[in-house]
């Protein structure tokens, strides 16, 4: 990754103009070009550094609903319940985290409901007790990494 | 001439968005292309949905680890009722705070209210930070916790989702 990689990813974490040639407007700010850029951002897709570039779909207002839940994992079963997450395709996110808690994950489902339904079955799945703790209040959501 | 996008044009592009913008010099002309519109249709309904808030933006989701953001903690403090939304709206303006949210109590297992994340690429330095954070807004004195994570299992945005991080570390 150069400087020009760098300041594209800073530049791009304020997001894209919505124009007709948005390479173009960005080309003229980074002193680059439309097509050096593309490339650059193409490259960084493929290897890993980015994961997504478009427009970042608030779920929420789509009608989805999510969660975050905790599960308190007995190191012996610690491989086994991540393997059970990893193949329900409502779980979007699972962290191991250095707590008694130490498995957290989030849920991504269409309706409440659904993600009530999970739950329950991830409950039942494990036989582990199961901490639901979704969003009541946003402070902040404004993650910007310089790089 | 009709500028609205057919109910099934917009069901199309949301999808054909899934995928992410196409990386060309006219993306819009080329998603109006294979929705069968034209480019200020595909321009007027991204304005729109932009000012409806069903995105903030066209933006990244990064691999901050393989960026060298290793260090992701989360921080959870127990804060009384009554100071909650205060507490939150500061620590969520604070300095390298990126997502700071309230959650429920579940007593007795789980008594911490406040969530926020902090990333960065050393543990010491993220301790470090947390500290001075917590001292310069007279927070030491709450019972909080640093949970630091250690490996991530799956990081795969939901459909529709894939918040910038929002969603993945956090929910």
């Amino acid at each position: 990754m150069d400087d020009l990689d760098r300041r594209l990813i800073n530049r791009l974490q304020r997001g894209l103009p919505l124009v007709r040639h948005p390479w173009q407007a960005l080309a003229a700010e980074l002193d680059s070009s439309s097509t050096q850029l593309l490339e650059r951002l193409r490259q960084m897709l493929a290897d890993g550094i980015l994961t997504r570039f478009g427009p970042l779909f608030d779920i929420e207002r789509l009608g989805g609903a999510f969660t975050l839940a905790a599960l308190a994992v007995p190191e012996e079963r610690f491989e086994q319940v991540a393997e059970q997450l990893h193949a329900l395709p409502e779980v979007a996110h699972n962290y191991r985290r250095e707590h008694a808690w130490n498995m957290w994950f989030v849920l991504a489902c269409s309706t409440e409901q659904a993600i009530a339904q999970t739950l329950h079955h991830i409950e039942n799945l494990t036989g582990l007790p199961l901490l639901n703790l979704p969003k009541e209040e946003t402070y902040h959501v404004g993650v910007y990494f310089p790089v | 001439m009709n500028t609205d996008l057919t109910p099934r044009q917009t069901l199309a592009l949301r999808r054909h968005l899934e995928a992410g913008l196409p990386l060309v010099s006219r993306p819009y002309q080329c998603l109006a292309e294979r929705i069968n519109a034209n480019e200020d249709q595909v321009l007027g309904q991204m304005h729109l949905w932009h000012e409806q808030g069903l995105f903030r933006r066209i933006g990244l989701v990064l691999n901050h680890r393989a960026l060298g953001f290793t260090a992701n903690a989360m921080l959870v403090l127990d804060v009384p009722d009554a100071l909650i939304d205060e507490v939150g709206q500061r620590l969520g303006r604070a300095q390298g705070i990126t997502l700071c949210y309230q959650r429920p109590r579940r007593l007795p297992q789980w008594r911490y209210n406040l969530f926020c994340m902090v990333h960065g690429r050393q543990r010491e330095q993220v301790e470090t930070q947390i500290q001075q954070l917590l001292d310069e807004h007279l927070l030491s004195d709450l019972s909080h916790q640093l949970l630091f994570s250690t490996h991530a299992f799956k990081q795969c945005g939901a459909r529709f989702a894939a918040s910038p991080m929002g969603a993945p570390c956090h929910g």
